[in-house]
């Protein structure tokens, strides 16, 4: 028993000598430090956010310190481990998942020195800001190319969790897909985690038995992209290019581009401009790239996507732009009018015309 | 007709991984000995069936190298808890939190690699009969092979001697070493065993079901793994209809959701685990101590050889 208290002192001292060193580096160099909810190996979404950090390193050289904690569940842990990176000594937090949200408000009003940046969520604090990409621009460019490219008119899609993200994705790929193809149908399976090959794959399949053939995703595991290549049928990449795994069944990929953000908000921290700010870009910030269309697409197809991603850029047309009509008939954008953020980050409802309903 | 064969083929294989590392389990937990290192010993064997699959090109090379990596994880934790009495708890968390890192470390150039599809047996006539031929007789080599695995280890505990020994040295080790057994050797013997298995069970994973290799490929696996031997009370085909009662939930919700059917997804990923409880609970409640329904009495226990 005495030598057990004897340890639990000694890592006390320890850990308490450490924090002072580390206030001491402090001084010189802005400490800089990710949350990432899946391994940096996922080759996926988490992936993106390591190429991100990168950029920061090679950007500021030795006048940052970075580091990272990876495989973060969403939850209670996520909190233990903001709040050491914050009591740790770092001035500039990045936490990069939804379930995040939560816990990063707040580790953040106990250290109101410290900045924190999450990725995805919507509440803000004079020391939070949130950034997040328009991934439904992208959503409704393959959406489009699905509608062309299904036979069975059956398109699949692997979702995560019900957050208005990824209902958001779902309701502009569908609308993407409608718009070329009345007839498209969309199978819609939650898998209720973002990281689980196994399953994703088996969600794959399941699609496939019931007669989708193009698959789309938004969990983080290249595996549905692997099983379509098997199977012969499409697939739509995941926040990373992943054409090395399906050379044949990926049409595109959605591809996060997150290192011009961590650049930027590295150095307002380092010049003591950062203030809590909100930001949202897609396709036309280059912060949402699409990955280069597969050789094998009938030429029409790679065109029409590529005019559309042109029109999302210059405002042309707008994802949701009305009429956007709920599934029960309530109209929420009129006709001509376009939507408000408000609305598109807080979406819980599926449009007209998908045959499924939202899981509580 | 299509679909409800592809629906049970999908069930049997989500289900063999979890067949393989639960047996394995079963096998370890029978002798006395509670390795949680199962998670750790899958992702290991995960890793090494694919690497040596994409390295030598032969499903055999890669399938027998996960099993012995497997069995090689096993062999670290027997030391550690068997010769240096180290405590089994702690040791077996630490065996998953090791193999996760060590895959995670050296795996990270193979994620884009790729092996070509694992065979399926095709027997003439029989595999074409309609209906039962492609149910039964159309799967790969390796889900015959976890399938009579779990009769044979039921075998060996029902009718061999050496089975029973394994079963006494589990109940009760002093007694087993007091008539001249070596519980240690058993043990040694029994953890390996299981390691193999659930080495094979993460190649299932990472050459037939994905078949991919990705950090974290199990997600979770050797822990329902675990939970099914409770679940099977360490009765070899109760863990195995048990594994086959996961992989059909998992398969059938995600079948439901297509179809449009409305069941909560999490309720239905939490029935596995509220199974075992019930069954712990039950085991608990088996005032009168009837031997179906109890764990290996020195399950967990360190065994220190008495001179």
């Amino acid at each position: 028993m005495k030598l057990r208290k004897i340890f639990s002192w000694t890592g006390v001292a320890l850990s308490a000598i450490m924090a002072l060193n580390n206030t001491a580096q402090a001084e010189d160099k802005l400490k800089v430090g990710f949350v990432y909810v899946a391994p940096i190996g996922d080759h996926g979404y988490t992936f993106q956010h390591d190429v991100g950090k990168k950029a920061v390193e090679a950007e500021f050289g030795d006048k940052v310190e970075t580091t990272y904690v990876e495989n973060v569940p969403e939850g209670p842990d996520a909190e233990r481990v903001i709040r050491q990176l914050a009591q740790g000594g770092y001035d500039l937090i990045f936490t990069t998942s939804f379930g995040f949200m939560n816990p990063t408000i707040k580790v953040a009003k106990k250290f109101p020195k410290v900045k924190f940046e999450h990725a995805t969520g919507f509440k803000r604090a004079k020391n939070v800001s949130t950034y997040n990409i328009r991934f439904y621009e992208g959503r409704y460019v393959v959406g489009k190319m699905a509608g062309r490219m299904t036979k069975t008119n059956t398109i699949g899609y692997i979702a995560s969790f019900p957050i208005p993200e990824v209902i958001r994705g779902i309701n502009a790929a569908y609308l993407g897909a409608k718009s070329v193809n009345p007839d498209i149908k969309f199978k819609i399976v939650w898998v209720s985690t973002w990281f689980d090959p196994g399953k994703e794959a088996d969600a794959t399949k399941a699609l496939r038995d019931q007669g989708a053939d193009v698959i789309m995703q938004h969990t983080d595991s290249a595996a549905p992209i692997k099983i379509a290549e098997q199977e012969g049928v499409k697939a739509v990449g995941q926040a990373s290019d992943m054409i090395a795994v399906g050379p044949n069944a990926q049409m595109t990929a959605l591809v996060d581009n997150w290192a011009p953000y961590y650049i930027a908000r590295t150095k307002a921290a380092m010049d003591g401009t950062w203030k809590s700010e909100d930001t949202w870009g897609g396709l036309a910030s280059g912060m949402l790239t699409m990955a280069p269309y597969n050789k094998n697409l009938p030429a029409e197809v790679v065109a029409e996507a590529k005019a559309t991603e042109e029109d999302i850029k210059s405002g042309k047309i707008h994802v949701f732009q009305g009429p956007l009509v709920k599934q029960d008939g309530t109209v929420v954008v009129k006709e001509g009018e376009m939507p408000d953020d408000g609305m598109l980050a807080g979406m819980n409802f599926y449009v007209q015309g998908l045959e499924a309903s939202l899981p509580n | 007709m299509d679909l409800f064969i592809n629906i049970f083929v999908g069930i049997i294989i989500a289900a063999t991984p979890l067949v393989f590392a639960a047996i394995g389990e079963v096998v370890v937990e029978k002798s006395g000995v509670l390795n949680l290192g199962v998670e750790g010993m899958m992702i290991t064997g995960a890793l090494t069936g694919f690497v040596m699959t994409v390295h030598s090109g032969s499903f055999t090379v890669g399938i027998l190298s996960a099993i012995i990596a497997g069995a090689l994880m096993a062999l670290i934790f027997a030391f550690i808890t068997q010769s240096l009495m180290g405590n089994q708890v702690a040791t077996g968390l630490a065996l998953t939190l090791f193999g996760l890192g060590l895959t995670a470390l050296i795996g990270n150039s193979y994620t884009a690699e790729s092996i070509p599809d694992f065979p399926k047996i095709f027997i003439p006539v029989i595999s074409d009969i309609p209906v039962l031929g492609p149910m039964l007789f159309h799967f790969d080599i390796l889900i015959y092979v976890s399938i009579a695995l779990v009769f044979g280890v039921k075998w060996f505990f029902d009718k061999t001697r050496l089975g029973l020994t394994v079963i006494a040295v589990g109940d009760n080790d002093d007694a087993a070493h007091s008539i001249g057994y070596p519980v240690r050797l058993y043990r040694y013997c029994t953890l390996m065993f299981g390691g193999g298995c659930a080495g094979l069970g993460g190649a299932y994973l990472s050459m037939v079901q994905t078949p991919m290799w990705v950090e974290g490929l199990t997600a979770g696996r050797g822990w329902i793994a675990l939970a099914l031997v409770v679940f099977g009370a360490w009765m070899p085909v109760r863990a195995m209809l048990g594994a086959y009662l996961f992989g059909g939930i998992s398969i059938l919700q995600l079948h439901s959701q297509g179809f449009g059917l409305a069941i909560d997804p999490q309720f239905l990923s939490m029935l596995p685990y509220l199974a075992t409880i019930g069954v712990l609970v039950a085991i608990s409640l088996n005032k009168k101590g009837s031997s179906k329904l109890k764990a290996p009495a020195c399950l967990g226990k360190p065994f220190y050889a008495s001179d």
